[in-house]
């Protein structure tokens, strides 16, 4: 008896699935009546229209941001002065920001060049009417109307500021202090290291891999890590796959690596500023490419130039707008980047930073320094030299990233 | 005035039960009416959304989610070696923690059911229930300053001239096995209560050595228990992302679909169907072992 009820059962549970399964399989084949989700259509990016004129504040404004980018000392004078109270999110990768600006609950966010594209392309940002933007006039040329914050020539935000990702070592157990990314790519010399070695979980380290091989194996021609054919690409994706048995941590927060380094198990490997002073700040014993080095180890470095980009969905323009101005004036400007230990975008704010050489120590005016930062950007088919179709896209890196993790 | 409103009142009241009075199928049905909802529209519901969209693809570039049929994400999953390595070393970890939980909680569930006084059984089964009282994410975080590279575990074995295990999967295995520990001994412990002692006295009498007794009596009277408890510990191991995140340079299905959903979530639902297929397998296995028999 109780097994006849069983196999009952069990048919009417069979029958259960196949419904739905069916069902599903109706719904997924409907589904192709529309291509494309939210934002407008058409082949090119961006959403909205740019703001004309400036309104009175909306009383809120919600971020997306790095960390230390949004601190109660330059946002509480912002809610003083505008009314407008700062909600903020950090993320810990641009795939976060990408993916947390796509639920349109957010006025704005502090996107690398590596999401600045992809933001654009699925059409979640708005074009930015910079003569809304009065401290704009006074940005560094440099990082006005560049391919990562400008498209069909319109400007897609207003730049931060810019910076290098570190090297950064426990000095107690690395010596001598290192000055080539070798240490930590160069199976090798990083094999003294073996399971202490920590690098940024994001496939955008593959750019450092390429960066180390553009400077170490001339032969394969990379002219900019972000610029892969499949043979370079290869090549790099090959040289973070001998890193992975070193590799102790792959971090993905800053939180996570500054307790890493802190209780010892990580002893070097790429960083960001935020984390080198939080561990400073606490006297933990880490080091990192000397200011005599431009903080750069030899063959230069990955980096960021960061954009505040409004979604195309604020439903609070004109306080995103507000912050906008607020976060390149002078003082605000030069306060975020002395906190998190960046280039400001503001010319003025090299007047009211606390170390008065801070600007020249960070190369802020010097755009040649820059040269040898390459910012993130997102990998794309189409390389700019020539118009060549034959790179590797974003979409092969994160294929690539997953399969170098093993 | 009132009194008539009381009077109405109890009319529609009694009208009411009259309606359901001698209809079984309607009692039946209005009683179950919300949780049915529940299950059927927010729980199958949305496990049918995702699978779905398991079968939908992204623009590479924008990460907007392309609305057509596409078997794209499951040839992916079959085809790279890396998610058949990944989803091999999940299966495999889950194996591990569920027999190192199984083999550590037999003991402790068989002195509380059968040996231990009524007061100190009521101490262990709290002390066996104390640490779910704690975040399972600070448990993790504990375990992380445990196995840290100037932490307790590597200080205590040092004057051993050990080392810990550092990052990797046997830390995923110790932090797993720690914490899905109380759902493997509450389980077992409930099962051997039900055996009675009659039967192992009987088999004493009989002249069974105790362990004997223990092998042919105790255990596969207690075996559906121990299925029930690995049933926790599979699902849970097989599921879990964080402390695989947290204490492991190391890739698993939880991580793999925590990465996916940030720039490819049909990816994501589609790998998220793996774990449903291991834990429906799972489950087979676990009925013919008669884990469902007495439930």
């Amino acid at each position: 008896m109780r097994r006849e009820k069983d196999r009952h059962a069990a048919r009417t549970a069979w029958f259960v699935v196949a419904g739905l399964v069916a069902f599903m399989l109706v719904l997924a084949g409907c589904g192709g009546g529309s291509s494309t989700s939210g934002g407008s259509t058409g082949s090119g990016g961006g959403g909205g229209e740019e703001l004309q004129k400036l309104g009175k504040g909306e009383g809120e404004l919600n971020l997306i941001s790095w960390a230390g980018y949004v601190e109660p000392e330059w946002v509480k004078p912002f809610e003083g002065e505008s009314g407008c109270k700062v909600n903020d999110k950090v993320a810990g990768t641009s795939d976060e920001m990408v993916k947390l600006m796509e639920t349109g609950q957010y006025d704005g966010v502090s996107a690398s060049g590596n999401a600045t594209a992809r933001l654009w392309a699925a059409h979640e940002v708005a074009p930015v009417n910079v003569s809304l933007v009065p401290n704009y006039k006074t940005v560094f040329a440099d990082l006005k109307g560049q391919p990562y914050n400008t498209f069909e020539g319109k400007p897609y935000g207003i730049p931060h500021g810019r910076g290098a990702n570190l090297l950064m070592w426990n000095k107690n157990d690395v010596t001598p202090p290192p000055s080539s990314w070798e240490i930590t790519l160069n199976p090798k010399v990083a094999a003294k290291y073996s399971g202490h070695i920590t690098q940024y979980d994001d496939p955008m380290s593959i750019a450092e891999g390429a960066l180390y091989l553009m400077n170490h194996e001339k032969s394969l021609g990379i002219e900019n890590p972000y610029e892969l054919n499949e043979e370079q690409f290869d090549a790099a994706v090959e040289l973070m796959k001998e890193q992975k048995p070193n590799v102790g941590e792959y971090w993905s927060s800053a939180e996570q690596q500054i307790e890493g380094f802190a209780n010892g198990s990580n002893q070097v490997g790429t960083t960001w500023q935020y984390q080198y002073f939080a561990l400073k700040g606490e006297n933990e014993p880490v080091e990192a490419s000397p200011a005599s080095q431009g903080f750069l180890p030899k063959e230069g470095a990955t980096g960021w130039s960061d954009t505040w980009m409004i979604s195309a969905h604020a439903k609070h323009p004109n306080c995103m707008y507000m912050w906008m101005n607020y976060i390149i004036s002078p003082k605000a400007n030069a306060e975020v980047a002395e906190f998190f230990g960046e280039a400001p975008a503001q010319e003025k704010a090299c007047e009211h930073t606390k170390n008065p050489n801070f600007c020249s120590e960070y190369h802020a005016e010097e755009p040649a320094f820059w040269k040898r930062v390459w910012y993130w950007q997102t990998p794309l088919s189409e390389c700019s030299e020539g118009g060549e179709t034959d790179c590797m896209n974003y979409n092969d890196w994160v294929r690539a990233w997953t399969e170098i993790k093993g | 005035m009132a009194t008539d409103a009381v009077v109405v009142k109890r009319s529609a009241g009694r009208r009411l039960a009259g309606l359901f009075h001698g209809r079984r199928r309607l009692q039946i049905g209005s009683l179950l009416a919300a949780p049915m909802a529940w299950l059927v529209i927010l729980y199958l519901g949305s496990l049918v959304v995702l699978l779905i969209t398991a079968f939908w693809t992204v623009n590479p570039l924008s990460g907007t989610v392309i609305k057509e049929f596409s078997l794209e994400n499951f040839e992916e999953l079959v085809n790279v070696p890396v998610y058949r390595e990944i989803v091999w070393r999940t299966v495999r970890t889950a194996i591990l923690v569920t027999f190192t939980d199984a083999i550590i909680a037999f003991p402790i569930a068989f002195y509380m059911a059968k040996i231990a006084g009524r007061k100190t059984k009521a101490l262990l089964v709290v002390a066996v229930l104390m640490p779910l009282w704690a975040s399972y994410l600070v448990k993790i975080i504990a375990w992380r300053a445990i196995l840290a590279e100037h932490g307790v575990l590597n200080w205590a074995l040092s004057p051993l001239g050990l080392h810990g295990p550092g990052e990797g999967v046997t830390s995923v295995w110790l932090v797993m096995s720690y914490l899905w520990l109380p759902y493997m001994v509450l389980p077992i412990f409930a099962g051997l209560e039900r055996i009675p002692d009659s039967l192992i006295s009987a088999s004493e009498d009989l002249g069974a050595h105790p362990l004997t007794t223990f092998r042919r009596v105790v255990l596969p009277l207690s075996f559906p228990a121990v299925v029930a408890g690995s049933i926790f510990t599979f699902s849970l191991t097989l599921g879990d992302y964080l402390a695989p995140k947290l204490v492991s340079n190391e890739q698993f299905i939880g991580t793999s679909i925590f990465d996916s959903i940030t720039n490819n979530q049909p990816f994501a639902a589609a790998f998220a169907l793996v774990p449903i297929v291991v834990v429906i397998a799972y489950l087979g296995v676990a009925r013919k072992l008669g884990a469902f028999e007495h439930v």
